[in-house]
């Protein structure tokens, strides 16, 4: 757990960078300081780990405040990763993670192991950890980047735009891989980024700073739909309702146990335990056990059995998904409607344009203001 | 050419003897020159000491300009003053590591200087104490830029140490003195054919030794 009181930095030639800054970031938590540049949110980061000192106020590491602690013995217990640049191009990626370790005493077997483990870990082969950072893609460097932070098991994380200068579809590749590891490693994290979409998807809680002030800390959804301020709604921007999609998850929207076709009934069967109010078309289609098969549309056949009408089998989403990743599907294969499954390929709901957009309405309508 | 070869073929033994003292010369002037060089170019680069750096580059360079022959003379005062030997290997080798000061310092501090700042605030960040992050980071990165300034060092001295012969260092300046003095053109082309012979040897030595001790992540290609 790491608590922010009353914490101000006013530097030598007087700017005030950071300004009565107070939060608390739960453990296992990822909180991300988000803002403009200048904002002051690498300033309030770098005083937790100290390479910048507080001038007020105090930052509580586990209870301890961070003063207490010799300065290097703080920052070997703290995970620190940066943009890419900062590998050392001279070691190894081994070399390179083991930086920590090595610097707590631990002797090499131990340290290789832990490299090894860590490469696994960030989906990188094996055999890289005996390359240079220069033979690696900056995408592959990123990764290196979160196992040399994560080398001696630290508790805590600190993450300065650790994605920023990748290439936007590698970066979305590395936050996914990162929210899946942090899933299981479950780190106190504080997560610098100046970019809103990656704030929301990220963050557990997002602390939006502005002329060093902390102006909202809060949800990812509270930040969107409830803007405590013009300055937190033009930060946001008109397209909240955009930016909201991926917050919000298939299962808390889709349809629930809806109409199903079993494959090896009658077309005329089905038409006939069809409701009879107008516009159902199109009707997943599941096997014995529920398993998603497909669609038929029973405006285009009238004879035979479902299976031989099946189609557009690859149309669904997972249950985990968000809505932004469902309607994209929904979008780029034109279909109004999408079957959500769960992990064993059951159907589990169906989701529609109209489920989303109801979606929408509501979370906007909860954060509307008089 | 054909007495130089006849002065070669009949005293092998004094024409080493030449050799080997021009290159123990060089061994001791820039062994020390190399340490005091990058101690010294290490001690200016830590930060708040830019006026020092100045200062002590701009005497270097200063240093560098006052003609051969004038510092062997000088040093000839002060050591003499000093009770010491005014003459021969001594005052030799100080005058050489004077003068080979200023590729080192300058390399050594101008590499420091050139680390990538993200680099320290990520050792910093790490955990790393200033000695540390010295050895650690900005050595190793460093190492390039250091060697080539030691390179140029040596070069430099294999030229300058032919001069020191004058106040009795021996070395390769011995026979291009004498054959100076005495219009013997075999003397002299034995000992300037052999300075260059050196040159090229120990510089194409030093650049392999550049590429062998660069680590593989900082080379280029």
């Amino acid at each position: 757990m790491i608590e922010l009181e009353h914490v101000s930095k006013v530097f030598a030639d007087g700017t005030k960078a950071v300004d009565d800054v107070s939060f608390i970031v739960q453990e296992g938590e990822l909180c991300v300081l988000l803002g403009p540049s200048g904002c002051g949110k690498t300033t309030t980061m770098k005083m937790i780990n100290r390479l910048v000192s507080l001038t007020e106020g105090r930052i509580l590491l586990n209870g301890t405040n961070v003063l207490d602690f010799e300065e290097t013995e703080l920052r070997k217990q703290i995970g620190y990763a940066i943009q890419e640049i900062g590998l050392f191009p001279h070691m190894t990626v081994g070399e390179n993670i083991e930086v920590v370790p090595e610097l707590r005493g631990w002797p090499k077997a131990k340290r290789r192991e832990r490299a090894a483990e860590l490469l696994q870990m960030v989906k990188l082969p094996a055999e890289f950890i005996d390359r240079y950072p220069k033979e690696l893609s900056g995408g592959q460097r990123q990764r290196v980047g979160v196992a040399r932070a994560l080398g001696a098991d630290p508790e805590v994380l600190l993450m300065d735009e650790p994605f920023g200068a990748i290439d936007p579809i590698t970066r979305v590749d590395l936050q996914n891989e990162f929210l899946r590891i942090q899933q299981d490693i479950r780190k106190t994290i504080v997560f610098v980024t100046h970019d809103i979409y990656e704030a929301i998807k990220m963050g557990d809680k997002i602390a939006l700073m502005n002329g060093g002030r902390l102006i909202q800390f809060d949800s990812p959804f509270n930040i969107l739909f409830q803007p405590q301020d013009s300055f937190v709604q033009d930060f946001v921007g008109r397209d909240r309702a955009l930016k909201g999609l991926q917050l919000i998850r298939v299962k808390e929207v889709m349809r629930c146990s809806p109409l199903t076709a079993r494959w090896d009934e009658s077309v005329e069967a089905l038409k006939g335990r069809l409701p009879n109010d107008e516009g159902i078309e199109e009707i997943p289609v599941v096997d014995d056990s529920g398993g998603f098969l497909g669609y038929i549309d029973i405006s285009l056949v009238q004879t035979g059995t479902v299976g031989e009408h099946l189609g557009h089998h690859q149309v669904k989403a997972s249950i985990d998904s968000v809505l932004d990743e469902a309607l994209s599907i929904m979008l780029s294969c034109e279909r109004k409607t999408l079957a959500i499954l769960d992990h064993d390929n059951r159907l589990k709901g169906l989701l529609s344009f109209g489920d989303i957009q109801r979606a929408l309405g509501e979370a906007d309508r909860s954060g509307a203001r008089p | 050419m054909f007495e130089t070869w006849e002065y070669l073929l009949r005293h092998p033994d004094v024409v080493t003897t030449w050799a080997v003292d021009h290159l123990i010369i060089i061994a001791f002037a820039i062994t020390i020159s190399s340490i005091i060089g990058i101690a010294v170019g290490i001690f200016i680069s830590v930060p708040g000491r830019e006026a020092l750096a100045d200062s002590v580059l701009y005497l270097a360079e200063i240093v560098m300009t006052i003609p051969s022959m004038a510092l062997f003379g000088l040093l000839m005062l002060i050591l003499g003053g000093l009770g010491l030997s005014s003459i021969g290997f001594l005052p030799a080798v100080i005058a050489l590591i004077v003068y080979g000061q200023l590729p080192i310092l300058r390399n050594t501090h101008i590499a420091i200087k050139s680390v990538d700042p993200h680099m320290i605030e990520a050792g910093r960040g790490m955990g790393m104490s200033p000695w540390q992050i010295l050895f650690k980071v900005e050595l190793p990165l460093s190492l390039p830029v250091i060697l080539a300034g030691l390179r140029n060092s040596i070069v430099l001295l294999i030229g300058i140490t032919a001069i020191a012969a004058l106040i009795g260092a021996g070395g390769l300046g011995v026979p291009i003195f004498r054959g100076l003095r005495n219009a013997r053109m075999d003397l002299i082309i034995i000992g300037g054919v052999t300075v260059s012979i050196f040159a090229l040897i120990i510089d194409g030595f030093m650049s392999l030794l550049e590429r062998w001790i660069t680590p593989r992540g900082l080379k280029q290609g």
